[in-house]
């Protein structure tokens, strides 16, 4: 069996890096960052969800069909977002063209 | 080939309701979809039938507008959820893809026996649904209407289709896994029938797709249940917002109704023209591609609602570059032909009604692409007649074509040809003067789900609800040859047709296991010009 | 990289044609690692269809949020953010222990196995117990939308919908939760007849990868529904 094992130790310092992550990320939120506070807290989220991904569900030591899959569900995540937003983000730059619901 | 008698295979296996109703075999299950999914087409088409009569006259004579709105609203849903979407993934998929990779099941048997009862779950509740007063939001249940206005059964309407959605998503779950862990040794990508890159590609859209739908369904029953704000205006909600993640899944469904029976087509047409068939890379990849593309384009349903110009030029744009691929199957089908050997048996009848029809439908689409153009078609009967050329004209023909090229398969029995001739013609007659018209109503100004019209309207909508009656007797005829077939049809050998694939060397009825032995696979897919089909004995061997 | 097929028609010669077959091995497979590959695949195909299940509300809240980002921060505010961040401690610590539990299945430890799940249904019961005190919160603050919303700050209506969505996101991930918990009870009275081992402990490392995607969900849950104004 192509099976990969993670050594305790490892899965100990990945815990304690995520919760000194939801620290940062809750300390960061007080301070007024401005633009930047989602930024950041995304930023440290995807740091911390990349971690779990890659230790905890084994991506690190998967076959690369798994990468391929979980490459795909994000990218779909992205397009589903990013595509759908493109309309309310663009939708009064003709600012002449007054649609009737005003 | 002479038939041989009937011996142990999985129809026979096991008797009693026990060895169906609990059955792990992907072909047994294949046939409880065919079951359920026959009834549910009828049930769709009977709505349909009252559609058509209804709009005999310009003014309302058998019901009432909002009885009419119920009605077209269970057409589309019954339809849509219930019997396209499933059709040949759920019947030919599920009985054919591990026969054509030689492996003797899907990967998840258990999880295939439990989509099935997924879907009956959610038909009934469906169907409970109509029967205490039905829905009047049309199949697209749009919002405020939907979760503020409209008092009709649209909670448990939802949360019916909410649960066929799993059917739909562990299906294509089961695939994606089989397809690419359980191949024949030797059977590489790009070795794979075509039908089963078709049914891959529609796999991914169930996976990416349907979640999306289902959690926005769901909203919309919890925000009537709840009096949640998400979809309201009047508290900063946008409609919009919900016809975006609508139509993210509902565009790219339309794929997965369309990619399996071009899947179908690649079969029929190298068979029925003993030919390989031309561009199979083009043809693998384009199903991908039209996966990819698929759920790029969702908001050219939107281009009227208001919604950003510019993000409608994008969409537009890539509505256009979405008919590419499809478009090059199409020249790929036609050069496989292109000096074949061309025999005119059934399935290859209605692949041939597929091609035209599906080429029509496609077409037109691009009408409704260009945002000029869609401005004044959009909400018309053009787009029915469009939507019904891809999703009749082809995704029913090449539904019933598969249905008659694999019935020695799946039954041990041939149809009688000469009635399936007769009914294919029928069934492509009565098609065109159902639709045909439609696309002059809707250039005219006709609008689609109104209950009243203009007299001048009249004749047309006359000559396609008698194109309906016609197209519904054609559907008929193979309901009873083929049921009549189960009894008194001729015995089929192993390969009726001299077809290629793994799917035709086995016995017709393939025993449970598929094969006794593992096929090892040395050829390519459609390998008509060098394969000897006259010393191929009748039970399974290795391909090559 | 070797061809999947190849490594069947590898697998194909060292299995036997014949005799007994493990007792978890299904029929379909021709081997105990195709029956593997195919389940961790299976299981992270499911997970595709969780993200796009759960992008959908993000993508509302997105929209939202950008259209109202003012009304949606002060709503977030009347969130608990001491609640949240330990609820955020608990679920990490419930990922690390069902990890542990993978690890004790993947060793053939027995019984650190049962404790390590116990330890995690234990977190997890602990996430929603809190998770329902703040609902009951929201219950006696009038935070609930719908006729008895009540909200003393500006933009009452936006308020509502920030409510909406805390309540459908937090609702679902917290249904995901409940059926993780119930995954992992059946895992439990199977891992104590000593039903994985060694060479067979699929269902533990399939469960696993769906805890640790119920976590992956609140790690943005929690700065998106918490964390929007809170310097304010």
């Amino acid at each position: 069996m192509s099976e990969h094992v993670i050594s305790i130790r490892v899965y100990f310092g990945i815990f304690f890096v995520l919760m000194a992550l939801t620290a940062v990320t809750v300390g960061a939120a007080m301070i007024d960052l401005g633009r930047l506070n989602i930024v950041v807290a995304m930023t440290i989220a995807v740091i911390k969800a990349t971690l779990v991904l890659l230790y905890f569900m084994h991506l690190r030591y998967s076959p690369r069909l798994t990468w391929l899959v979980v490459g795909v569900a994000f990218a779909w995540l992205g397009i589903l977002i990013g595509l759908t937003m493109v309309d309310p983000l663009t939708r009064m730059w003709l600012r002449s063209f007054v649609p009737l619901a005003g | 080939m002479e038939a041989v008698e009937p011996r142990t295979n999985y129809l026979n296996a096991d008797y009693g309701i026990k060895s169906w109703l609990l059955t792990k075999d992907h072909k047994r299950i294949a046939v409880l979809y065919l079951v359920s999914i026959t009834v549910m087409f009828i049930l769709g088409g009977v709505f349909a039938l009252l559609v058509r009569l209804e709009l005999l006259t310009p003014g309302p004579d058998l019901m009432s507008s909002d009885t009419y709105n119920k009605v077209f609203t269970m057409h589309g849903i019954i339809m849509v959820f219930f019997f396209l979407i499933p059709s040949i993934p759920a019947v030919l998929g599920n009985f054919l893809i591990p026969l054509m990779i030689g492996a003797r099941d899907l990967a998840f048997p258990r999880i295939n026996l439990l989509s099935w009862y997924i879907y009956m779950v959610g038909g009934i509740i469906t169907l409970v649904a109509m029967v205490a007063g039905g829905v009047d939001t049309g199949w697209t249940f749009y919002t405020p209407y939907s979760t503020a206005v409209s008092n009709t059964n649209v909670i448990p309407t939802a949360v019916g289709i909410f649960i066929s959605g799993f059917s739909s998503i562990l299906t294509g779950l089961n695939f994606i896994v089989t397809i690419h862990r359980m191949r024949a040794p030797g059977l590489t990508w790009f070795r794979l029938p075509l039908f089963v890159w078709a049914h891959y590609a529609t796999s991914l859209i169930m996976i990416l797709g349907t979640p999306v739908v289902a959690v926005t369904i769901l909203l919309v029953a919890m925000e009537r249940v709840f009096n949640l704000a998400i979809f309201d205006p009047t508290r900063g909600g946008d409609p919009l917002l919900f016809q975006h993640l609508f139509w993210f899944y509902s565009h790219p469904a339309v794929y997965i109704m369309i990619l399996p029976p071009m899947g179908v087509m690649s079969e029929l047409v190298t068979c029925f023209s003993r030919k390989r068939v031309f561009g199979y890379n083009f043809i693998a990849v384009s199903s991908l591609a039209i996966a990819l593309l698929g759920f790029l384009v969702w908001a050219h349903h939107m281009f009227v609602t208001g919604m950003s110009i510019y993000a409608a030029l994008i969409f537009s744009f890539l509505s256009f570059a979405v008919a590419i691929p499809s478009a090059v199957k199409v020249f790929n089908w036609t050069a496989t032909l292109y000096k074949g050997s061309i025999s005119y048996d059934a399935p290859m009848l209605y692949a041939f009604g597929f091609i035209g029809l599906f080429t029509i439908g496609g077409l037109t689409g691009l009408f409704l692409a260009s945002l000029g153009t869609d401005v004044h078609l959009t909400d018309t009967y053009f787009v029915v007649a469009h939507f019904h050329y891809i999703m009749v004209g082809g995704a029913i023909m090449g539904y019933l074509g598969g249905i008659h090229f694999w019935w020695p398969k799946i039954s041990g029995r041939m149809y009688p040809e000469a009635p399936a001739r007769v009914a294919a013609v029928i069934v492509f007659i009565g098609f065109n003067l159902t639709f045909f018209p439609q696309f002059i109503l809707g250039y005219l100004g006709m609008p689609r789900r109104y209950h009243y019209y203009p007299d001048e309207f009249q004749v047309l909508n006359v000559m396609s609800t008698a194109g309906a009656t016609i197209l519904g007797l054609g559907y008929l005829l193979p309901l009873t040859y083929l049921i009549w077939s189960l009894r008194y049809g001729a015995h089929a050998s192993a390969n009726p047709w001299n077809a290629t694939g793994l799917e035709w060397t086995t016995p017709s009825p393939p025993p449970t296991e598929n094969f006794h032995e593992t096929p090892i696979v040395t050829h390519d897919a459609y390998d008509y010009e060098d394969f000897d089909f006259e010393t191929v004995p009748l039970q399974e061997v290795k391909v090559g | 990289m070797e061809a999947y097929s190849d490594q069947r028609e590898r697998a194909l010669e060292t299995t036997p044609a014949a005799g007994p077959h493990h007792a978890d091995h299904q029929h379909q497979f021709d081997s105990a690692a195709q029956q593997y590959d195919a389940s961790t695949l299976g299981m992270w195909v499911f997970l595709v269809t969780e993200i796009m299940f759960f992008g959908g509300v993000f993508t509302m809240y997105v929209a939202y949020r950008a259209a109202y980002p003012g009304a949606f921060g002060h709503a977030s505010n009347h969130l608990n953010l001491t609640l949240g961040a330990i609820n955020t401690a608990v679920l990490i610590a419930s990922s690390l222990t069902m990890a542990l539990a993978v690890h004790s299945s993947q060793m053939g430890k027995r019984s650190a196995l049962v404790t390590y799940l116990l330890l995690t249904m234990l977190l997890g019961s602990v996430f929603l117990g809190i998770k329902g005190v703040e609902y009951a919160h929201k219950f006696e603050e009038g935070l609930v939308p719908g006729p008895g919303f009540t909200y003393s700050g500006p933009d009452a209506n936006q308020a509502q919908l920030f409510f909406s969505l805390y309540f459908a996101m937090t609702g679902l991930h917290a249904l995901h939760m409940v059926i993780g918990l119930v995954l992992m009870a059946v895992l439990v009275l199977q891992a104590r007849k000593g039903r994985y081992t060694k060479l067979y402990h699929t269902p533990i490392e399939i469960s696993g990868l769906y805890w640790h995607f119920v976590d992956i969900v609140w790690i943005f849950l929690f700065p998106l529904l918490y964390l929007i104004a809170r310097h304010e």
